[in-house]
């Protein structure tokens, strides 16, 4: 029986800050960051966002899209690793804001960039197994990144959703792969309000290896080349590592831009890939296939193949579309702003 | 500060925009009550409030309350529904400035307050500007 | 029923009071209205408080009060309207005496504000309006109060300097008034220049905060003429309305209905009308609010507010001076206190023994006392026989 996507949604919060605010801050090279990491601006939360309102408003466009009651709803699974409690689910807000409770599993997931995808993989996984009707996957990330490291040029935020199903499908799941190995290229311990890196080690041995090893199991599996797709979406740490693997795995430009969103908003971490895949739902035709390979440290990744049905043309206007929304009167912020929306700001009492 | 029991018991109004219709003439109330104060009837059906409203009026709050400080300076509004029913919420990501009577705004959901640092969160509904 | 008359009052000097507790600000100025009165005793006594909860951590004030007073266990209630609390006690003690349920009443009310930080203070005023429906968003009461500025500016052209001139105007009033916090002169254009506290309400359209008492002695007027009380001052009419607590839910945010309701209540029992008014002390917790008020009243057409104190209608020497006192901007504003303050004033306009800031022939008085952004007011007018 064929299972996939019922609906979908995104997210983009309105605020952001450009790579030269950021640079001018620590005295760096601003036009070679945005070169080296083909990174302009990103996205921003604001203080009154997190996980949990924009996976709640994700969910909302979704669950539209989709056209199906709430109630229905089997689980909901979501994946960040900026949950905002460390103790207390995300998950059961935002199925009590869908208004999807009391019926329901629920789940928060955390494996740096791959929540998302893991809960993606899940929510498809159990309606596969027959255990339910429909499952929610969502991606969602408000991350943090250093201030003056190289990653707080691109940690952003934002959120996508996934309903699967098995009736009225916009996109048929053709197949899944996961890929995975102990990696320590990325890590936040417990109480650390930062994450920290392994530099240069979290490229090649860390998110190639594992796009690539994922990928090519994936294009093996399901015995298909990379023309066979329409397009395709990988993990968007920045700008340049998406094209760079996915160029090295055969992919083109053109079938890579669509999902490209890294450029102007930044790495949203569990959003990342799922959110490329959004973007691509919004302009993709009856027939489309798209090949996505999510990442997080730690280090893996998930694959999957989608095929786009009829209905999508229908559903495709029933929500903001993803890049309308990155376009959508951006609200630009210096860094001081910046640091206050984000806590960076040691204040009485704290 | 607002504790557990007491946010928790405003869910289904902060989360879902519940409302109840009154039976006998119609009124919709947010919160919903137990008697009508239009005609007094005492039964009611489940609505959901319309999303999109326009602004009736506002204010932009300089001097916050606890709590709020950080947010300010901040508008806040009374926006009448396309349902007819009025609300009373922030209105965010705007230059408060610019914002005129009869701005068309939709709700979303946002995080309202917090009880400090290890307290909860408590979230709800804000407005957005709907874009033009 | 029986008619009622007010044959004392007292209040104390209002202001940032650091070195007195609230028992001292309380029993001053029920003292002096005893005193003034030229009673011994007094059978029962009512305080209106907001908060005294969250301003003082003191609540069971109708015992401690009566204790303090020193008359013996004679009952003691304390009253609460939020902002209107000092009236609503007073209406409480004209009800038991007009009753017959007691012969001789002593109303007082009473805040101390200035015990806690403006952080809690903000806090402890806001829970006049729905807690849950508005305060959870971040309003607050200049905030609530701006917002009905800006329908009524929306919707009738009323102006930032039209505000500002309610200011100028109660000031003024207030620099004759030896007990005023705030006695002080403002020019429009330091109103307009002020801090902005939530736009476009800016600091000076602001009542302050206060500390301070203010009582009133009430006996039947049959008991009043046989002590041979010269002018005899009688509650000419009490009344009493309320509104829907939150502003969203009223289907006019620029009418104060729970005071026309009052009002329209009140000149019935009077069996006077607005144009018979000698002057009125009206709730002017902002700016706006006096203006709305007047509209309310009917002292002006509705959506005329704004004009009245710019062309002097509400002045002293105006066609119906409003706030003589300095109401509650220049007086100050110690929430429960401020309903009894109102009538202290209309005691001694009605006496003529307001000096400088006398109305001029002063015979029949209306007091407008308001809680949160108008869920509840109390009207009464007072006449000199």
């Amino acid at each position: 029986m064929e299972v996939g996507i019922v609906g979908y949604g995104a997210y983009v919060p309105r605020h952001r800050i450009k790579v030269e605010e950021i640079a001018k801050v620590w005295g760096a090279d601003a036009p070679s960051y945005k070169r080296g990491l083909m990174l302009r601006e990103k996205s921003v939360p604001a203080p009154d966002q997190d996980t949990i309102t924009m996976s709640v408003e994700a969910g909302r466009h979704a669950i539209h899209r989709a056209d199906v009651d709430p109630a229905e709803i089997g689980a909901i699974y979501i994946g960040s690793e900026s949950h905002p409690y460390a103790v207390k689910p995300s998950g059961t807000v935002v199925a009590e804001a869908l208004g999807a409770t009391p019926d329901i599993h629920c789940a928060d997931f955390e494996f740096a960039c791959k929540a998302g995808s893991e809960g993606m993989f899940v929510a498809l996984s159990m309606v596969k197994a027959g255990q339910m009707d429909y499952a929610l996957g969502i991606g969602a990330d408000t991350s943090q990144g250093a201030p003056g490291d190289a990653l707080e040029y691109s940690a952003s935020a934002g959120a996508a959703a996934f309903l699967f199903g098995r009736k009225d499908l916009v996109a048929v799941c053709e197949e899944t792969h996961s890929f995975m190995t102990d990696t320590p290229d990325f890590w936040r311990r417990e109480y650390q309000f930062y994450p920290r890196h392994a530099g240069r080690f979290t490229g090649e041995p860390a998110y190639f290896k594992h796009i690539t090893g994922c990928a090519r199991a994936l294009l093996e599996k399901s015995n298909t080349k990379p023309e066979d797709f329409r397009w395709a979406v990988f993990h968007q740490p920045n700008g340049k590592f998406p094209m760079k693997v996915g160029q090295g795995l055969g992919f083109t430009k053109d079938q890579l831009e669509q999902g490209w969103l890294s450029p102007t908003l930044g790495n949203t971490y569990s959003g990342s890939s799922p959110m490329g895949l959004a973007a691509i739902l919004d302009v993709a035709q009856p027939g489309d296939r798209i090949f996505m390979v999510s990442y997080g440290s730690g280090a893996g990744s998930d694959g999957f193949i989608w095929r786009v049905t009829d209905r999508i043309s229908s559903v495709q206007p029933q929500a903001p579309h993803t890049r309308a929304q990155l376009e959508d009167r951006p609200i630009y912020i210096d860094y001081g702003t910046y640091a206050k929306f984000r806590g960076k700001i040691r204040k009485l009492g704290e | 500060m607002i504790g557990s029991a007491r946010y928790w018991r405003e869910v289904p109004q902060r989360y879902r925009y519940e409302a109840a219709k009154c039976v006998k003439c119609g009124e919709v109330f947010f919160p919903p009550r137990l008697v009508c104060n239009g005609c007094g009837g005492r039964e009611f059906t489940k609505q959901t409030l319309e999303p999109n409203g326009s602004v009736e009026t506002f204010t932009i709050i300089q001097v916050a309350p606890t709590g709020f400080e950080d947010q300010a300076p901040y508008a806040v509004g009374v926006i009448k529904l396309d349902d007819g029913v009025k609300l009373t919420a922030q209105i965010v990501d705007c230059d408060p400035e610019s914002l005129a009577v009869g701005d068309r705004v939709r709700l979303e959901f946002r995080r309202v307050q917090q009880d400090g640092e290890s307290g909860i969160l408590c979230y709800g509904y804000k407005f957005v500007p709907v874009a033009k | 029923m029986r008619e009622v008359a007010v044959i004392g009052a007292g209040m104390n000097r209002w202001g940032e009071l650091w070195e007195k507790s609230h028992r001292e600000i309380w029993t001053e100025a029920a003292l002096e209205a005893i005193d003034d009165a030229g009673v011994d005793h007094v059978e029962a006594m009512y305080v209106g408080c907001m908060s005294g909860g969250l301003f003082m951590g003191q609540e069971h004030l109708g015992a401690l009060l009566a204790d303090q007073l020193g008359m013996g266990p004679i009952p003691g209630t304390r009253v609460e309207s939020a902002c209107a609390s000092g009236g609503l006690a007073f209406r409480q003690a004209y009800l038991a005496v007009a009753s017959g349920a007691h012969d001789i009443v002593l109303a007082t009310g009473l805040e101390k504000m200035t015990d806690v930080d403006g952080g809690m203070a903000t806090y402890a005023l806001s829970t006049a309006a729905d807690q849950e429906y508005e305060c959870y968003q971040g309003i607050t009461f200049p905030g609530l109060y701006a917002m009905m500025a800006r329908a009524h500016m929306e919707r009738y052209g009323t102006t930032r300097r039209q505000l500002a001139e309610v200011a100028v105007k109660n000031h003024l009033h207030g620099s004759m008034n030896a007990l005023a916090q705030f006695p002080m002169k403002v020019t429009a254009e330091q109103v307009e220049g002020s801090v902005m506290v939530a736009d476009p309400i800016r600091i000076l359209d602001c009542s302050p905060i206060t500390d301070g008492a203010a009582a009133a002695v009430l006996v039947p007027l049959e008991t009043a003429k046989k002590m041979r009380v010269d002018p005899l001052i009688r509650v000419a009419a009490s009344a009493h309305a309320t509104d829907r607590i939150a502003l969203h839910e009223r289907d006019d945010l620029c009418w104060l209905a729970s005071t026309a309701k009052a009002a329209e209540s009140a000149y019935q029992q009077a069996g006077v009308g607005p144009t018979d008014l000698s002057f009125c002390e009206v709730h002017d917790c902002f700016t706006i609010a006096e203006v709305m008020v007047i509209e309310a009243l009917g002292l002006v057409d509705r959506g005329r507010g704004g004009s009245a104190a710019e062309g002097g209608f509400t002045a002293l020497d105006g066609r119906v001076p409003v706030n003589p006192s300095g109401g509650l901007k220049s007086k100050g504003h110690p929430v429960g206190a401020t309903g009894l303050a109102q009538i202290r004033e209309v005691v001694h306009q009605l006496r003529r023994s307001c000096g400088d800031r006398q109305v001029k022939d002063a015979r029949l008085g209306l007091t407008q006392n308001m809680g949160g952004t108008g869920a509840s007011t109390v009207v009464h007018v007072f006449e000199r026989m």
